[in-house]
This record gives C-alpha cells, structure tokens and sequence, in this order.
C-alpha cells in the first residue's frame, strides 16, 4: 500500500495551523480518535513552532508508518538551525532560551508516543515522533 | 478583524474561531483592551469553543488577554475549552494561571453576573 508522505513547509506562523491541520487529516483518515488527533496536532503545533521560533525555517513531513502488529502516524520535524546544544537539557519542562514557557519539547514528547530529537550544533535539528493506533 | 466581539449589555463576547493564527490572536488582545474602555465594559468572555488546538503560544497569549482586560478594568472569563483540548493541555503541562473558566458562553456570563435582557448587538 502506498501512502505519500506529506511535507509542509514551515516558513512562518501561518504554516504551522496548515501543519496541524494536515496532521488532523490523515490522523482521523487513519482511525484516531478525536482525542488523539487533537494530541497529534498540539504535538505538530509546538514542533512547528520550535522551529519557526529557533532556526526561522523548516519542515514539517507526516506519514503512515506501520511494524507488525501495529499502524500509526510519524511526525518529522527538521530544520537547518543553529542546532540544540544540551538536548537533554531542551527536554526538559520549564527550560527555554527563547522567549516562551520551555514546554514546546517535553509537552511534545509527553503528547506522542516515540519521540527522537537529533541536534547538531550548526547543522540542525531533527525530530522524530511516533503515536501509534490503539 | 479575525474574532468578532459583541457586545452584550456591560459585556463583551470575543467568539474566536478555528483555526486562528497567532497573529489574530495578538490582534484580539489589543482590540479587546482599546474596547473595554470604549464601552466601559464591566466583563470580557472569550469562547474557544471552536478552537481545536491550545499549544503554548496560545495558553500564553490567552492568558496575556484575561491579565490585560484585568488590568483594564474588566473581569475576563474563557469559555468554550473542548475535553480534547483540556486533555492536550493537561499534557503539556499548561494552565490558564487563575483565569476563570466556565463551560460554555451561558455559564460565562453567568459568572460575571449579567443580568441578561440586553440582547446582543455587533460593535
């Protein structure tokens, strides 16, 4: 089964409803509860934000993932920023550099189900994060 | 304008839509502060019921609207926060830091105590 994933371009803040609402549609074309796809596209929405707040421009790519036993959705998020020096430290509630609350990372990963974020100092950031159907 | 505010007696009813950039709500804050003080209004609801998705910047920004009509005069109530919402919210880890909160529109001016009987008319 083909399924084409979809890649939105985060360029400024109107881009990030397009993200999250693209992400709603193939959550609930997928079978997810409106509570999950109200999770997926909060979850969507602060990954988008990150990004339009801390490297200015990225993209935000959802997809079909499926492993035996199991379907759900992927969200990747990158971008081509100045890259997370402590990633440990990003993850953590309450933590910013920027001007917000340092809940964007942690509520994100609270929000999905797998959650992976790769930074380079220079190079980007990538994140990676799974719900899976239940 | 992105949000329509009616205006009900000494009441404004700021109804925000789905789908609201960032920037509309930014809008809203400022064009709900400068209307307290046309209409000398004594209380400010704001519905989200349409609103599919709370994130950080939207808390914050709600938050900054309820603190800023307080700030002005007016008692600010946020009606209208669907469960899937409020699950999402509980999730991140977010509040709306003592603002009032009521079910629905009804409720919310209730709790301002209006009166009821004026009928709502566009501003």
């Amino acid at each position: 089964m083909a399924h084409q994933p979809s890649s939105v371009p985060i360029e400024r803040e109107l881009d990030i409803v397009t993200a999250r609402q693209k992400g709603r549609e193939l959550a609930a074309r997928l079978g997810f509860s409106s509570t999950d796809q109200t999770l997926l596209a909060t979850a969507i929405s602060e990954l988008a934000r990150n990004i339009v707040a801390y490297a200015g421009s990225g993209r935000i790519e959802l997809s079909q993932v499926e492993e035996p036993g199991r379907r759900g959705i992927e969200i990747v998020a990158l971008d081509a920023g100045p890259g997370i020096a402590d990633v440990e430290l990003a993850l953590k509630d309450g933590y910013s550099t920027g001007n917000s609350l340092g809940v964007g990372l942690p509520g994100a990963r609270r929000l999905m189900d797998d959650f992976e974020l790769r930074s380079k100092l220079g190079v980007g950031t990538t994140v990676t994060a799974k719900k899976w159907l239940r | 304008m992105a949000v329509p505010i009616l205006k009900q007696g000494e009441f404004l009813i700021a109804s925000i839509q789905a789908a609201l950039s960032d920037h509309d709500l930014v809008d809203l804050r400022d064009e709900l502060a400068g209307r307290i003080g046309r209409f000398r209004a004594r209380g400010v609801v704001i519905d989200v019921t349409a609103l599919d998705v709370l994130d950080s910047f939207g808390t914050r920004t709600l938050r900054g609207i309820a603190h800023t009509a307080r700030l002005r005069g007016a008692k600010c109530v946020v009606v209208g926060i669907q469960p899937e919402v409020a699950f999402a919210m509980v999730q991140l880890g977010l509040s709306l830091d003592g603002v009032p909160t009521a079910l629905d529109l009804e409720e919310g001016l209730f709790l301002l105590g209006a009166r009821g009987g004026d009928g709502a008319s566009a501003v």
